[in-house]
């Protein structure tokens, strides 16, 4: 671009367009690639920092009251003086697992997938994509990563505080919120709420970038319907966020109000703890705590997932080398997903009481909307058939998303009648049905989008070899550890129990009718096996990402994959500003094997 | 390398990108305030008793009044931006920050009201029997009616009918002053000083009552009356931790007041660089004045939805 400029710049405006220093470049970016990456490598690292959370929770469940090996002292020391109560002996105390608990649910849903899914890889892509030189306000850019950043020390602050981490559950339902921890003034919770604030401003000030960039920013000839379905996916994420997040917010500031300044927002009149009378005003009401909550809760789900589905659509598309089947039909029910996901939310409240009548309209809804989520995966599904398919590493991922997203949302329709639901809920079903959504598939498709997209942001490939190594042993232990859930479950195995059911099993109360058996108490420690597992199958794709970065093996073109989306056509790694030449589009966004073509990829600004 | 659109409109959606970045921020205002209405509303159902009258109209009325005038101010300043009149845009933009300063200057001087006011309820019926003969010269029921009066405003409505007779003179909360009138005092407080009493000041009957001819009875304003600390099972100030009323009134009423002070702070920052701005990019700080007070609009339509929720209903 400084090659354009005339001989007749001034000496300041040749300085201005100097390379910047490593902190402008690196730190303070305000290019949506860098900032991109910095939220890739800060939401990977969350991921294993949650993941690692549970691996010791998993211990506790598994063998309960026994000290942990080697973890438990490394725990003890970085915990400080609170590791007296909190991890008497290296033993995990009941304290100590809801905090980890807590802290596990809130660092992969705020810190590890929305960053990884919706802030990374939207801000690297959706750019790219729809040809733009950069984010609509690259400055609000650059704050939104710092509001995610301080909005994670906050959280991992947290934990070395007096009392500990918050401990109620990421969805810190009131009053248990407020009354969890009363010695301390200011406790885990009150740094649960102030993290999320600065991580719900975050994602406010993305989302807004987001939107407004796909609006004003499409290349010449982008027209909506010419969009990569990866960019929908983003575009409805973007308002889920937009609309969602400010109710969380406003329930946070008043539970933030109950905490500190002994309001009464959630707590209700004739509170007793321990037998005393709980010094407030009363006459607030928990079930709206719960109603706030959920209203974000669930577009939040979609949240996790929408950009997901966008990821494998690119990739099945690329790699069956053939048009995305019903283009049209999921655009239509990304957008129908999008206003649903808005009035399904007091299904997760099915026994608070709401009444029956609530209870009918929530469930109807939801059920309505898994017709679009239906269509997209059957869409998705029937973009195979007939496809050349090339099963590289990304594909692998890509396609394993399909059955274990799949997995995941049927076993969620029993959740969706109150009916059985009252069964069922708060039980290890649970747990197994979202993680199946969350993990084997989004974080499936996130593995898959990192293995895609990495040539484009290096350009060099990750290692094959490892990559299949990789897949093979998450997919496994993956299956491993949520399947037996569904058993547990199904047999009333509760959730948040810190001896992981001991207490209610036959063993320790015979001849009850309905406790727990000893074969279900078992496959608690299969699973933590399994989880365990999982963790060392992830150390493949730890090296394969580092050693790749320097010695991978370099990409032939800019476009290795030969894909027709904008971001393929671009310098690789593309530079600050993008494109080389201005693109303009003059096709769809999946010409694959067009009849009469060249080849067997036309890409969007290739002109006939 | 640059961000089209930054200043001129894209010709398809007709807009430029700070335009359509502000009005989605927007949308997410309104569902931030609109999360807190409603959580207004569902206190409001569920409570057996919502307080009325505790806030002053005509102070609220007069601050509605200075954020409508900032509205249109700051619509001037825009209006003479486009027809290239800086100096004169330039003195609305300052009427319009100095109507912002004024509003967050009223609305403190209603805070302060607040912190200064206080609660007392006693130990037992005999000891609140007392207080109120001491106080008001009866422990009647028209006395009790214009006690309760001051803090739910509607002694004879439906939910006193409900309840057949008035609360019991232990359950009364009594409203009235400190002497000194010193802010946020509480019973631990007090007794972490040893205080034995304290000299309270009761309201007027009748404050809250709205009705015709149950004007304030200005017989027993400013009637000292000491007050032994054993008597006392509550005293608080009207803040937050007071009652839900409070409690909402004071989250709506500070973010509110959070987002003008915001807004004037862009303002501001807009006033002193507007010269040179103006100089070098009329257009591109035209459309910042524009986006400002789309801002501003909306900072005062929650204003317009606030003042009767909180003050008339």
């Amino acid at each position: 671009m400084a090659a354009t400029h005339s001989t007749t710049h001034t000496a300041h405006e040749a300085h201005a367009h100097h390379e910047p220093g490593f902190w402008r470049k690196y730190i303070f970016s305000t290019d949506h690639k860098v900032i991109g990456i910095q939220y890739g490598i800060t939401a990977l690292l969350f991921l294993f920092f949650g993941f690692l959370l549970m691996a010791a929770m998993r211990w506790q469940i598994a063998y309960p009251g026994e000290p942990i090996p080697v973890a438990g002292k490394i725990i003890g020391w970085l915990l400080g003086a609170e590791a007296a109560t909190m991890i008497p002996g290296g033993i995990m105390s009941p304290d100590l697992y809801n905090a980890f608990g807590a802290m596990h649910g809130t660092i992969m849903v705020f810190l590890a997938i929305v960053p990884l899914a919706f802030a990374a890889f939207g801000n690297y892509v959706v750019p790219l994509q729809i040809g733009a030189p950069d984010m609509a306000f690259p400055r609000i850019n650059m704050v939104s990563y710092q509001c995610f950043f301080m909005g994670g020390v906050v959280m991992l602050a947290s934990f070395f505080i007096p009392g500990g981490a918050a401990r109620s559950g990421w969805t810190s339902y009131s009053p248990l919120a407020s009354m969890a921890d009363l010695t301390n003034r200011v406790d885990g919770q009150t740094f649960w709420l102030i993290g999320m604030v600065l991580l719900i401003t975050s994602s406010l000030l993305g989302a807004v970038n987001f939107i407004a960039t796909i609006i004003q920013l499409r290349a010449k000839g982008m027209s909506w319907m010419r969009l990569p379905f990866f960019v929908w996916a983003q575009f409805v994420t973007g308002f889920l966020l937009l609309l969602a997040f400010p109710p969380l917010e406003a329930a946070g500031v008043m539970q933030l109000m109950d905490n500190v300044l002994d309001t009464s927002f959630f707590l209700p009149s004739g509170l007793v703890i321990s037998g005393q009378p709980v010094d407030v005003s009363g006459g607030g009401s928990p079930l709206l705590w719960q109603h706030l909550f959920w209203f974000l809760g669930h577009p939040e789900v979609y949240v996790l997932i929408l950009p997901a589905m966008g990821i494998v659509a690119e990739i099945i598309a690329c790699n069956t080398r053939k048009p995305l089947w019903g283009y049209k039909a999921l655009v239509h029910s990304v957008l129908a997903i999008g206003f649903l996901s808005f009035i399904v939310w007091a299904h997760h409240m099915y026994l608070t009481g709401m009444g029956t009548k609530i209870s009918t309209f929530f469930q109807t809804t939801t059920m309505i909307i898994s017709i679009p989520s239906v269509i997209i995966l059957t869409a998705l599904f029937l973009s195979l058939w007939g496809g050349s398919i090339r099963f590289n590493t990304p594909m692998l991922f890509a396609l394993a998303f399909l059955p274990m997203f799949g997995i995941g949302g049927l076993t969620g329709l029993p959740l969706g009648f109150n009916a059985s639901d009252i069964l069922l809920h708060d039980t290890y079903y649970v747990i197994a049905h979202f993680h199946y959504v969350v993990a084997p598939g989004t974080i499936f498709a996130l593995f898959a989008g990192i293995y895609f997209w990495f040539p484009k942001a290096t350009g060099r490939f990750m290692s094959e070899g490892l990559g299949r190594i990789h897949f093979v042993l998450s997919f496994v232990f993956m299956n491993l550890i949520f399947g037996p859930m569904f058993l547990q479950g199904l047999a009333g195995m509760l959730r948040r129990m810190s001896d992981g059911g001991a207490a209610y099993s036959l063993a320790q109360n015979p001849g009850i009718e309905g406790a727990l058996s000893d074969a279900i108490i078992n496959l608690n420690k299969g699973v933590s096996m399994a989880a365990w597992g999982l963790g060392l199958s992830q150390i493949p794709f730890i090296i394969n990402f580092f050693w790749s970065i320097k010695h991978g093996k370099k990409v032939p073109s800019d476009n290795p994959w030969q894909a027709t989306t904008l971001e393929w056509q671009t310098p690789t790694p593309p530079p600050h500003g993008n494109f080389a030449v201005e693109p303009e589009v003059h096709r769809g966004p999946y010409d694959y094997s067009v009849p009469g073509a060249k080849s067997d990829y036309s890409p969007q600004n290739q002109s006939h | 390398m640059e961000i089209p659109y930054t200043v001129t409109p894209r010709k398809d959606t007709g807009l430029y990108n700070a335009k359509v970045g502000i009005w989605l921020f927007l949308a997410s205002e309104v569902m931030l305030f609109g999360a807190l209405f409603s959580s207004y509303v569902l206190l409001r159902v569920g409570a057996p008793f919502w307080p009325e009258g505790l806030l002053n109209i005509p102070i609220g009325t007069f601050n509605t009044w200075v954020l409508i005038t900032s509205s249109v101010t700051v619509v001037m300043c825009w209006a003479n931006l486009k027809l290239g009149n800086f100096n004169k845009a330039r003195v609305y933009l300052g009427l319009t920050i100095l109507c912002a300063l004024g509003f967050v200057g009223i609305k403190t001087v209603e805070y302060n009201d607040k912190f200064t006011h206080y609660t007392i309820r006693f130990t037992n019926d005999v000891t609140a029997a007392a207080f109120l003969k001491e106080a008001y010269g009866n422990d009647d029921e028209a006395t009790r009616s214009g006690v309760f009066a001051n803090t739910y405003g509607v002694p004879d409505s439906k939910v006193v009918a409900k309840n057949k007779e008035l609360p019991p003179p232990r359950f009364l909360e009594i409203t009235g002053h400190l002497e000194g009138n010193p802010h946020f005092v509480t019973l631990k407080k007090l007794k972490a000083k040893n205080a034995e009493t304290i000299t309270f000041i009761p309201d007027a009957l009748n404050q809250g009552k709205k009705e015709k001819g149950a004007a304030p009875d200005p017989a027993h304003d400013h009637k000292k009356v000491t007050v032994k600390m054993s008597e006392l099972v509550y005293l608080s100030a009207y803040t937050p931790q007071r009652n839900t009323y409070f409690a909402i009134y004071f989250t709506l009423t500070g973010l509110h007041a959070a987002h003008v002070i915001g807004g004037a702070l862009v303002m501001a920052y807009l006033f002193f660089t507007g010269r040179r701005w103006w100089q070098k990019a009329p257009e591109q700080y035209t459309n910042r004045i524009e986006v400002a007070g789309l801002f501003w609009h909306f900072v005062d339509l929650v204003w317009i939805f606030l003042f009767p929720v909180l003050y008339l209903l």
